[in-house]
């Protein structure tokens, strides 16, 4: 296939994630099936012999998160991609990179749990995605796509973001956004060069010897490396958060949600708006860091946030922090593999807003 | 004054390698730990690999092993050192790689990783460090402790109806197919050190070959959680640990169809 230069193609948002990150110059690829995300092992399996890199099916989740690691501490640009359940039995050993500060892409396109849980989309691993989610503190990088586009682009944006701080990145797709398909347009080879770092271990010619570890016997040394991690994660939060709004100018309540409930809300603004209501969005794109100032800010004017997510209410604790009881929070969510429709939210504002109206009367 | 100045070059027989960093080993003393990484990187320098290897230390007592030995490493994750080691291998394939593992790291935690590494023939070497304990976590029982032999964890002795049996990992893999070269080999006599420095050359040479994957078990000892006395474990090995775990080859390449 000729991919040197960029091209438009009606893709599955798991294929297209796929397709995004061999043209995004990945060097190896280590995974295990798991629905709904198998279709980026199955491309990439297929396609990889014909073009470049190396995909390998490992034994377990458990195994892939270790390649991962061994891999990109050999300098090597490197994703392994799960669902749910599969993600939680990597949490050791992302635990593990994120002390090392190895680079890499982790994508995680989510199912409903908890336990086997379901194949359909959710977005219960919010928590764990943005808290650490295994031992110790550390974050991770968190992107969340709302359109099979971003499941392109933010492959692209996680190598960049992952090689710049030396940090994983996580994808926090779910299981409809994997199925659906769409237009994406894809770049051409090339576009993101990658060279190997110095502190990789690739055999000592030429230099002192590099070795890769979390382990620091010394309390002092141990706060010291958390200290440092920290700081990181700082700078991260000042430089690198990312959001969209849509008609918060004028807007008395403001939905807040991500990935693909983001573009439903949006349906559900348009639906007020006609009705008279003064809705609006903010869609946080960066998971962490969280877009908290624009929802402070926003905290501060108007009468109040409906938080919208396919889990029992997580993304909500970060608002409601943000929002700093400036005003009310409320949340709206289905969870077990269930969408929601933009009716349905609709009709939620619609309560809230007479709950509010008979309140305000009550008290006057 | 520097070491190197008290003796003459001319009349120095034996000095440390140049793989081995100036660290202090924090090995307990008579540990078999000790010896093996030792003459595992005195085989590197003979060989000339310094600067063409990648080295994954365990979780383990070995886990300084980075400390130690002076070429590029990686610590992994209990259990998950040869998925590491599968990682870096895949992406260098123009390097050597090695994992260094305990039997608790190996054979318990790790059995998945190690069979499963072994079984795609990945173009490393296994180096089985089998002290038929848990050392590093306060001698608890491994699964290759032996028959009736008291842990921290098995206090009146393992008992194999409660148990199990001790696992004899090396025999396992020996059965894959992309095992390529495997053998038991020990570090407590000069003997055995001879041999076991042999079977790392051998292990390195077959790895040029690209035929799969080399695994040599060191039966070993640990004074510490065994509660002897170095000398006395060295009895042990010869009396207990050997009859459960013979010495020698397992597999070689002669008897590959590859
Ligand atoms: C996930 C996890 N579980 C348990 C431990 C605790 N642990 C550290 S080393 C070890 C066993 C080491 O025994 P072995 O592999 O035989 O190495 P040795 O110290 O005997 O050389 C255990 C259980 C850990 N570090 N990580
Ligand atoms: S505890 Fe045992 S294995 Fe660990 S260093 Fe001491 S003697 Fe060696
Ligand atoms: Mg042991």
């Amino acid at each position: 296939m000729e991919t040197n230069k960029s091209e438009i193609r009606l893709m599955k948002g798991n294929e297209a994630l796929a397709e995004a990150a061999i043209r995004a110059g990945l060097d190896a690829y280590f995974g295990y099936p798991i629905t709904p995300q198998s279709e980026v092992l199955e491309y990439l399996t297929l396609e990889i012999p014909k073009r470049r890199g190396i995909v390998l099916q490992a034994e377990s989740e458990v195994a892939s998160i270790n390649m991962i690691y061994g891999a990109a501490g050999a300098g090597a640009r490197v994703m392994t991609s799960s669902s749910s359940p599969g993600m939680s039995l990597m949490q050791e050993g992302i635990s593990y990179i994120a002390a090392a500060e190895l680079p890499c892409l982790l994508v995680n396109v989510v199912r409903g749990g908890p336990g086997l849980g379901t194949i359909q989309p959710s977005q219960g691993d919010y928590f764990q995605a943005t808290k650490g989610g295994g031992h110790g503190d550390y974050r991770l990088i968190v992107l969340a796509p709302s359109s099979v586009q971003e499941m392109c682009d933010f492959v692209f944006d996680g190598f960049k973001l992952a090689e710049k701080y030396r940090n994983p990145t996580l994808i926090l797709s779910d299981g409809a956004l994997g199925q659906m398909m769409e237009k994406v347009e894809f770049p051409g080879d090339g576009s993101l060069p990658h060279q190997i770092p110095a502190w990789a271990t690739t055999g000592k010619k030429g230099r002192e010897r590099n070795f890769i570890t979390s382990l620091h016997m010394e309390p002092e040394r141990m706060e010291e490396i958390n200290l440092h991690l920290q700081r990181k994660y700082k700078e991260i939060e000042e430089n690198e958060v990312r959001y969209e709004t849509f008609e918060i100018d004028d807007a008395e309540i403001v939905l807040v949600a991500f990935g693909l409930p983001a573009r439903i809300c949006q349906k559900t603004v348009e639906l007020a708006r006609a009705k008279g209501i003064k809705a609006g969005l903010v869609r946080p794109i960066t998971l962490f860091p969280f877009p908290k100032k624009i929802i402070s800010d926003l905290s501060k004017k108007i009468d109040r946030f409906l938080v919208v997510e396919l889990n029992a209410g997580q993304m909500v604790e970060d608002v409601m922090l943000a929002a700093n009881g400036n005003c009310p929070v409320h949340f709206k969510g289905r969870m077990g593999g269930m969408l929601i429709q933009p009716e349905e939210v609709l009709e939620e504002i619609e309560k809230i807003v007479e709950e509010s109206l008979t309140l305000n009367a009550g008290q006057e | 004054m520097p070491e190197e100045m008290l003796i003459d070059e001319m009349q120095c027989v034996y000095q440390k390698p140049g793989t081995l960093t100036d660290e202090y080993m924090h090995y307990c003393p008579g540990c078999g730990h000790a010896v093996a990484h030792k003459i595992l990187m005195e085989v590197v320098e003979e060989m000339g690999l310094q600067e063409d290897i990648i080295g994954v230390a365990p979780v383990g007592c070995s886990v300084f092993a980075y400390n130690y030995m002076n070429i590029d490493m990686q610590e992994a994750a209990h259990g998950r050192a040869s998925a590491v080691a599968t990682g870096i291998k895949r992406v260098r394939p123009d390097k050597f790689v090695f994992s260094y593992q305990g039997d608790g790291d190996l054979a318990a935690i790790g059995t998945a990783e190690t069979i499963h590494t072994i079984n795609r023939g990945e173009n490393i070497l296994i180096v089985f460090i089998n002290n038929g304990i848990y050392g590093m976590t306060g001698g608890q029982m491994a699964p290759t402790s032996l028959f009736g032999q008291k842990t921290s964890t098995s206090p009146y002795g393992r008992d194999v109806a409660h148990n199990g049996y001790p696992l004899k990992i090396t025999e396992l893999i020996a059965h894959l197919p992309g095992a390529y070269y495997v053998t038991r080999q020990a570090v407590h006599t000069p003997n055995t050190v001879r041999k076991f420095k042999k079977a790392l050359n051998n292990a390195f040479e077959y790895q040029k070959l690209n035929k799969g994957t080399c695994f040599i078990e060191v039966v070993s000892n640990c004074p510490s959680g065994w509660k002897m006395t170095p000398k006395e474990t060295l009895t042990y090995i010869e009396e207990k640990m050997l009859p459960e775990y013979p010495l020698g080859d397992i597999k070689v390449p002669t008897q590959n169809k590859n």
